[in-house]
């Protein structure tokens, strides 16, 4: 049974592990080599701390909570502020509607739900030792200050050791016969920075299961992107790391998907000036009028920013560095061995299409974007939520329209997908899919392939009751589209939106020229256009005629 | 339908380079602006765009010289609406201009049009046009609606409607108006007088 794990792992691990020097990875520690550090320059002009000579940190940290109290030593406040963060809480009420939101209770439609999986999700989570839902979220000693810290790209955390990363060599995954080295947690420590687009994208690329699945605008491509790939992370040019944009305060990460601004009606963000806006927003620096005032063109493209946010026409396609994202995931077809066993199978660009223990997948690169308004307001179907059986439930609907004077026009990865629902509460059902690192469950679905074991498994677990009849459900969810902005040349040009088949085709409540007008008025117009050529041609034609007749 | 002629001068040197510049904007605001609504695809649509602003300002800025120059001539008088002849004049054109019957108008330097030119004209001049232009402001200066306070009046869809009804109708127009410039003393006179100021009209029975 093990050895069907690792399938499942495997995955995971590949792309935790793609952008580690392969080398350690496949021989262990014996072919790590030690980094030199920066040079004295370098650091001397990033930060007036050199880690390296902090007492505190000259230790050999048997553990991560032990780097964290040692750095806790100094940061006395931040495991305060850390404990109040959605990183941390994995939950936060919207006060809109009042939903309770966070990874520990949104069910999305990708690896579906956290519950009873946390020792494999923890991977991703700020802590150490999420391993279950009694995990204690008012212990700050259990902060992971190094997951976002680390400036080596050498600190990984692994799915099954809750939130732990390695701290020995060890067979991972296990039973697959591969090493994966245990993390020199003093020399982290002693190089740790101001977060970075790898540290942040440790998680946040690798999200869904793996690089690029789960957002499409973002993935391992932007860790040192090129101009044409995001024109603010370029990495030769303005080199913004996601903290230029998602300005930080006290740990507590502004720019939220649960919290989206669709419309920003504060031009730029003044220093000394008091403003709690959202300062991830374009309009947060570029303004209400991003273009030149100067031309006749760009002053009309400022006059689009009433309706069109600037992702629609500065983001052309997402997935655009060359890592396709997962586009459709179908559960349903999960299960099936071949052999007694699990398999997978590829598509043409080599990446799975099909595995036993997730269902069916597609992945599309350069995708264009679908297009929809957004104000801001977002609601989720959540556990005990009526699914609609006869459509498409979608597992999050952002709100928006033409006409309320919030909303604007954005692009969005629209996710498909099929998953459980229980038949007769009508609701989404949390599979028990992950188990912790060298555990075995037969109800896991991950180990076992029995629907029937791991719904069960997984209701009980939140609680919820289960009488064994399930089915799939379609489900939607929505992505707004913001990162990969390209340069101003590689923009949408206007006839890609002023025309009958352009990309707002579907987006209703505007009038646009070039795509739109009023059938019956064209109509009329043309008919008297023609009724008069044709009536002076036939006058003329009769002159011509009379005269020659005449003659 | 070319009896005996004599010529007399009826335009001037201002009018005719009025009528032939508005003449030339405004078949090239047609052709761009009927490209922006989707007709046809010859610019592409933001080069489309922005000739058509161009040229809207250049024949507002032409008009505005026109309008000075009608007030402070008097000619704004040729423009007077009248009912008289009208009957004879639309007789003339279902029949006497085939059986090359005599042009019931004269044209003089003191009234230069027709009594139907002096409708038509008039109508393009108080209906038509303002229609344009009122609406192709309300596009112009979208971007201010909700500064102005106009949002609350106005939608896209409503000033696209009257542009291109008012587009249509000055297209309508256009095709007429081509065509009876054929219809004077002989099929170029009128032509003629428009870029000489020159026109050939019918002698006079009685001078």
């Amino acid at each position: 049974m093990a050895t069907l794990t690792v399938a499942g792992t495997l995955a995971l691990w590949n792309a935790a592990a793609s952008d580690a020097p392969a080398a350690e990875a496949k021989d262990g520690p014996a072919a790590v080599q030690k980094r030199q550090p920066d040079s004295l320059e370098l650091r001397a002009a990033r930060t007036t701390a050199d880690h390296g000579k902090f007492e505190a940190l000259q230790q050999d940290f048997k553990s991560g909570p032990e780097v964290t109290k040692a750095c806790l030593s100094c940061h006395t406040e931040a495991g305060k502020q850390l404990l109040k963060t959605k990183h941390w809480q994995w939950e936060w009420r919207n006060p809109e509607n009042n939903q309770l939101l966070g990874k520990r209770h949104v069910i999305n439609n990708f690896c579906t739900a956290t519950a009873s999986n946390e020792a494999f999700c923890a991977a991703c989570h700020i802590g150490y030792g999420m391993k279950d839902k009694n995990f204690d979220f008012t212990n700050e000693e259990n902060v992971d200050c190094l997951v976002c810290h680390d400036t080596t790209g050498d600190y990984k955390k692994l799915p099954g050791l809750a939130g732990h990363p390695a701290y020995q060599q060890m067979e991972y995954p296990p039973k697959s016969g591969r090493q994966v080295p245990g993390v020199d947690l003093q020399d982290i420590a002693q190089r740790v920075g101001v977060t970075t687009r790898a540290s942040c994208g440790a998680c946040h690329f690798l999200g869904g299961g793996g690089d690029a699945v789960k957002h499409g605008d973002l993935d391992t491509s932007l860790k040192n992107p090129k101009r044409y790939l995001d024109v603010h992370m370029d990495a030769n040019g303005l080199n913004f790391s996601c903290g230029t944009c998602h300005a930080t305060e006290g740990h507590n990460i502004p720019g939220s998907r649960y919290t989206p601004t669709g419309k920003d009606a504060v031009a730029h963000h003044i220093r000394g000036k008091v403003d709690s806006s959202n300062p991830t927003t374009c309009q947060s620096c570029h303004g209400l009028k991003p273009h030149s005032d100067d031309s006749i063109i760009t002053a009309k493209l400022n006059e689009h920013t009433d309706k069109i946010a600037c992702q629609t026409c500065h983001i052309p396609q997402f997935a655009r560095g060359g890592k396709p994202t997962k586009m459709t995931w179908d559960w349903s077809t999960a299960g099936r061995l071949k052999d007694g066993k699990p398999f997978k199978l590829k598509d043409s660009a080599g990446h799975d299409s099909y595995a036993t223990i997730k269902g069916s997948f597609t992945y599309e690169a350069d995708v264009i974007p679908e297009y929809q308004w957004i104000n801001g307001k977002v609601k989720y179907t959540l556990l005990g939520d009526p699914v609609n059986t006869d459509g498409v439930t979608e597992i999050n609907h952002y709100f928006g329209s033409a006409e309320d004077g919030l909303s604007r026009i954005w692009p969005v990865k629209v996710f498909r997908g099929k998953q459980p629902y229980d038949l007769e509460t009508k609701s989404l059902l949390v599979p028990h899919t992950a188990v912790a690192y060298g555990e075995s469950d037969s109800s896991a679905f991950w180990t076992n392939f029995k629907w029937e074991a791991a719904l069960k498994a997984g209701s009980d677990y939140v609680g919820r009751p289960f009488g064994g009849k399930f089915d799939f459900v379609a489900t939607s969810m929505t992505w707004p589209i913001t990162h990969m902005v390209a340069p101003k040349e590689d923009a949408l040009s206007c006839t890609q939106c002023h025309s009958k088949s352009g990309r707002l085709q579907g987006v209703s409540g505007i009038y646009m020229p070039g795509r739109d007008s009023t059938g019956w008025l064209d109509a009329i117009g043309w008919l008297a256009a023609l009724g008069t050529l044709i009536g002076v041609l036939g006058h003329g034609a009769l002159r011509i005629y009379m005269a020659r007749k005449a003659g | 339908m070319s009896g005996p002629s004599t010529k007399i001068y009826v335009f001037k040197v201002f009018e005719r380079f009025w009528h032939w510049s508005q003449a030339g904007l405004i078949i090239f605001l047609l052709l761009t602006g009927f490209e922006i609504h989707g007709v046809y695809e010859n610019f592409g649509f933001k080069t489309a765009v922005h000739h058509h602003i161009v040229a809207a300002w250049t024949l507002v800025g032409l008009w505005v010289f026109a309008i000075f120059w009608h007030l402070t001539s008097g000619e704004w008088k040729q423009y007077i609406p009248t009912l008289k002849k009208v009957d004879a004049m639309i007789k003339f054109y279902l029949t006497g201009i085939f059986t090359n019957a005599p042009h019931p108008f004269r044209a003089t330097t003191l009234k230069k049009h027709n009594p139907l030119q002096r409708l038509a004209y008039l109508g393009v001049l108080l209906f038509i046009s303002p229609m344009i232009w009122i609406s192709g402001w309300c596009y112009i200066f979208y971007g201010n609606w909700k500064a102005w306070g106009w949002d609350q009046y106005l939608s896209l869809e409503w000033v696209a409607f009257f542009h291109t009804m008012a587009a249509f109708m000055m297209l309508v127009f256009l095709i007429a108006h081509l065509y009876l410039t054929t219809a004077g003393h002989t099929p170029t006179s009128h032509i003629k007088a428009m870029l000489t100021g020159w026109e050939e009209v019918d002698a006079e029975e009685t001078p």
